[in-house]
């Protein structure tokens, strides 16, 4: 970074003691330190991207585990704990430590930039928030190496395979490690979401009206209100079950009165925004590729906007569509059934924005645009199959075979990790400041592409021919041996392509052979266009004053009056807040805590439980020690003097 | 450090921010709002689950004899008290009033202790009732659900009061470090708005929990 134009206020001369590292670091703080202390809004986007590529690359060999074991009939690659624990870990991380922070990390770097921001509105706050994440990453992973190893009850949970009664291995502490996992996942989830809805709301730079504001931001502020109206659904349902399983609650023990279809709703009133948590963020950033790659404006703003916000509303009402083999009775049924089909069609209206916008555009097939391409493609597919399921006599075939299987994989990595990746290739030039390079893009989409529909287009045939998810082997005979082939051949393909598109990724960080990036590499629309490559720490240099909705377009070609304006360089500098540990301080609390909450009991001489709480409770002091020296040490901060047009 | 610190001591003007509310403010609303849907989950559960232990197994749960109304009207009474003690801190702080805020964050604190004191009575009472007992899992040792949700749901509105109390005390005693000022009550607003909003969950809890067993 070109920071000789950057003058800093006067650095202290310290001396160095060994104590000197848990003093607050200010802006002179380097290498780990710097990281593991940082609260700008950038790095921490980073972290959040480079774990969710890591959990990628796991939950994609546990993927490949289970192709492979259905390679054949009766194959036995792994046993059926094995095979289940595999389905479930490959799941629930794909979801949670995947697809939701790497969603996280696109919010984290792009939005506050997007918007004219110096930062989110509580950057310690945001930095909390991803050391929950990763507190919540390690929880669950922790899973393999305790009594009855990884939880084996699928991504969704459902009673009574979470009972204790039900319990293949005596005293299996799988789902107690889910069950915290997730909730920690879920406080990380909503601390973030809370930050980004104030600073959506209240740190917009001026002149920048909602109406102006880029799709993506929007898809922010859409998913970050869906994370907290739908997590605590959740939440209640975990604590509930925790109660459950360690403090003889009978909230699902239907033996003794509890209701397991309690589980299923609570579960799906947050599953179902939880499938729109994960692919609104997709659909924001395809919604800002597309119209750069036609050189157009996003045909229908309003509409797609309105159209993302109508399905994000809708999404609360459509969960029992995961249930309609329950036996609801015919009114909720047929009500469900009705609600579904409606919110095909704002995600349609969405499709036909997007054609409408390349309509008569200069198209550039650069790999961003084709991974936006892609998305489009294989998200309809996901889509239609969609439809079928929410057609109840339909969906009584589909329930639990492969089809669901295929619907979902089209939305989730067609949709979703295209639009991701799709992301990556379009801002990683801003992030690093060196172009990636076309060739190898072109190759991970192919392989990606190809790999995808040869995995799991054959996955609708087989359902329809009946194979049933979430099993550990078939029998030869049903027609089901070639199809499993061609699928498993498939998904080393598609792993091979994005194990390249994540190393590709990550090494574009050191690689110094690329090329540089430039301002606006892409000739895109929205205002971090406006800044350097990388963006400098303090992101603007005065704040600008926005005029119209594709800024740094108009910039380039708008008229005079619809050009940026820019706030006089304050005299006072650029405020920046110093580094801070309590944050991570804060979240290695609330892991110890965790920690102890899973060890707290353990089986007496006679076989009584023995409750022992000192763990959780030195985690909690640390953690409520860590907020109360937070609180104590303010946002301090130190001031930047960059010059005149350095950004 | 201390040099940045005093550069910042004379910036006491509110910041901007593109609504006007301030940001801390917009945070806490945007948390309320997710915090009813915790409440919605909980009441909901409470909800379809009360009765059923009665209708599956026979097993009649007479909820009648093991409530105490008169000492949950009592402490429903004193939590809306409190509410007024917290607007009261509320505007003395804006007025610049530091003795008169400290007083009504005493109030304030006083009266959520009683109610979470009640609170405690309550559970040990309902749980060791002779006879009657209550206990998470079973009433007069048979299985009942009726305990699981009403100790969970209960239990969590107790949490969010203590919580509470604990962050006014953390108030309380700043307030004797000389540094408390109008720039603070914008925080102690949004504690108010935290405190009112625990208070309104109780005033559904109380006739959807409480009254209700009388009732229907
Ligand atoms: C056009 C919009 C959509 C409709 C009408 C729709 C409808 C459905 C229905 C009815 C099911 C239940 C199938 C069954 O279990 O029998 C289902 C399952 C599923 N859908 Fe969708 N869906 C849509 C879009 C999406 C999107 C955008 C995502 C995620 C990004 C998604 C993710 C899933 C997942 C993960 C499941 C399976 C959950 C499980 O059982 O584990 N869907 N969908
Ligand atoms: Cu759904």
């Amino acid at each position: 970074m070109a920071t000789e134009s950057v003058k800093y206020v006067s650095p202290e001369t310290k001396s160095k003691t060994l104590l000197d590292i848990f003093r607050r670091p200010d802006q002179h703080a380097t290498g780990i330190v710097d990281w593991l202390t940082t609260i700008d809004h950038k790095k921490i986007g980073l972290l959040y991207g480079l774990v969710a590529l890591c959990s990628l690359i796991f939950g994609g060999i546990q993927a490949l585990l289970i192709r492979s074991q259905l390679w054949g009939p009766n194959m036995e690659i792994l046993s059926q704990r094995e095979y289940n624990q595999m389905f479930t870990m490959h799941g629930t991380i794909m979801v949670f430590l995947v697809i939701m922070p790497l969603s996280a990390a696109f919010f984290n770097f792009i939005m506050p930039l997007q918007i004219g921001a110096r930062d989110v509105a509580f950057p310690r706050m945001n930095a909390l928030s991803l050391w929950c994440f990763v507190a919540g990453a390690i929880i669950l992973n922790m899973s393999w190496f305790f009594t009855g190893g990884a939880p084996a009850i699928g991504w969704f949970a459902y009673s009574p395979l979470t009972d204790t009664g039900f319990e293949e291995v005596t005293r299996d502490m799988g789902p107690d490690f889910w069950v915290f996992g997730i909730q920690v996942l879920g406080l990380a989830s909503l601390l973030a979401s809370f930050n980004f809805i104030a600073t959506i709301i209240n740190m917009r730079a001026p002149g920048m009206t909602l109406m102006r504001m880029p799709v993506f931001c929007w898809m922010t502020l859409v998913v970050s209100f869906l994370i907290i109206l739908a997590f605590p659904a959740i939440t209640i349902a975990l604590v509930e079950l925790m109660f459950d399983r360690n403090y003889g609650t009978n909230f699902y023990d239907f033996l003794e009165g509890g209701k397991p279809h309690l589980w299923q709703h609570l579960f799906w009133i947050f599953g179902h925004p939880e499938v729109y948590i994960l692919i609104l963020p997709a659909m924001g950033i395809v919604s800002e590729v597309i119209p750069t790659f036609s050189r157009k404006p996003l045909f229908g703003y309003g509409l797609v906007i309105f159209s993302g916000a109508i399905i994000g509303f809708m999404g609360f009402a459509v969960w029992s569509h995961h249930m309609f083999t329950t036996g609801m009775g015919i009114v909720a049924t047929s009500a469900f059934s009705m609600l579904t089909m409606l919110i095909a069609i704002p995600t349609g209206v969405k499709i036909f924005n997007w054609i409408g916008t390349m309509w008569g555009g200069k198209i550039r097939f650069d790999t961003p645009m084709l991974f936006a391409l892609g998305f489009i493609t294989m998200f309809m597919v996901g889509g239609f199959t969609g439809i079928m399921h929410s057609s109840v006599p339909v969906d009584m075939q589909q329930q639990d075979t492969y089809f669901v299987v295929a619907h979902f994989h089209y939305v989730l990595i067609g949709g979703a990790l295209f639009g991701l990746f799709c992301g990556f290739y379009f801002w990683l030039p801003k992030m690093t400041g060196k172009m990636l390079n076309e060739k190898m893009g072109k190759v991970v989409f192919t392989l990606m592409f190809i790999g995808f529909n040869t995995t799991f287009f054959p996955m609708h045939y087989l359902g329809m021919i009946g194979q049933p998810r979430r099993t550990h082997s078939y029998n030869a005979g049903h027609g089901f041996e070639q199809w499993n082939q061609i699928a498993t051949i498939g998904a080393f393909i598609l792993g091979t392509g994005i194990l390249i598109g994540v190393i590709q990724f990550m090494r574009s960080f050191r690689d110094k052979s690329l090329k540089p990036a430039g301002k606006n590499p892409w000739d895109a629309r929205s205002l971090e266009w406006t800044l350097s490559s990388p963006v400098k720490e303090y992101n603007f240099a005065r704040t600008p004053i926005i005029k119209a909705r594709d800024q740094a377009w108009e910039n380039n070609y708008g008229p005079r009056d619809l050009h940026s304006e820019k706030e006089p360089l304050d005299h006072h500098g650029v405020h920046m807040p110093d580094h801070s540990w309590y944050p991570l301080f804060t979240a290695i609390g609330f892991l110890v805590l965790v920690i102890g909450m899973l060890f707290h009991s353990s089986v007496g001489a006679e076989g009584e439980i023995i409750r022992n709480y000192t763990v959780a409770i030195i985690g909690g002091i640390i953690a409520i020690t860590g907020m109360i020296m937070w609180s104590l040490e303010g946002p301090g901060g130190y001031h930047l003097f960059p010059e005149e047009d350095d950004e | 450090m201390s040099e940045v610190v005093a550069a910042h001591a004379d910036e006491h003007h509110e910041p901007y921010t593109s609504t006007g509310i301030p940001t801390k403010k917009v945070l806490m609303w945007a948390f309320l709002g997710s915090d009813c849907m915790f409440f919605g989950t909980l009441i909901s559960t409470h909800l379809i689950y009360r009765k059923i232990s009665a209708t599956v197994n026979g097993k009649y749960l007479d909820i009648e004899k093991i409530f105490d109304i008169e000492l949950t009207s009592f402490s429903t009474f004193i939590l809306l008290a409190s509410s007024l003690f917290m607007a009261l801190a509320v505007s003395a702080i804006h007025k610049g009033n530091l003795t008169s805020t400290r007083w009504m964050l005493f109030g304030t604190i006083i009266f959520g202790a009683i109610f979470l004191a009640c609170q405690v009575y309550e559970f040990t009472h309902f749980a060791y009732a002779p006879g009657h007992e209550l206990t998470l899992s079973t009433y007069q040792g048979e299985a009942h659900v009726f305990g699981s949700t009403f100790y969970v749901l209960t239990g969590t509105h107790g949490t969010h009061v203590a919580i509470g109390v604990f962050w006014l005390l953390g108030w309380l005693a700043y307030s004797f470090t000389g540094k408390m000022s109008t720039a603070d009550a914008m925080d102690i607003e949004c504690c108010g708005l935290y405190w009112h909003f625990v208070d309104i969950v109780w005033i559904i809890i109380f006739p959807v929990v409480y009254l209700m067993e009388y009732a229907f």
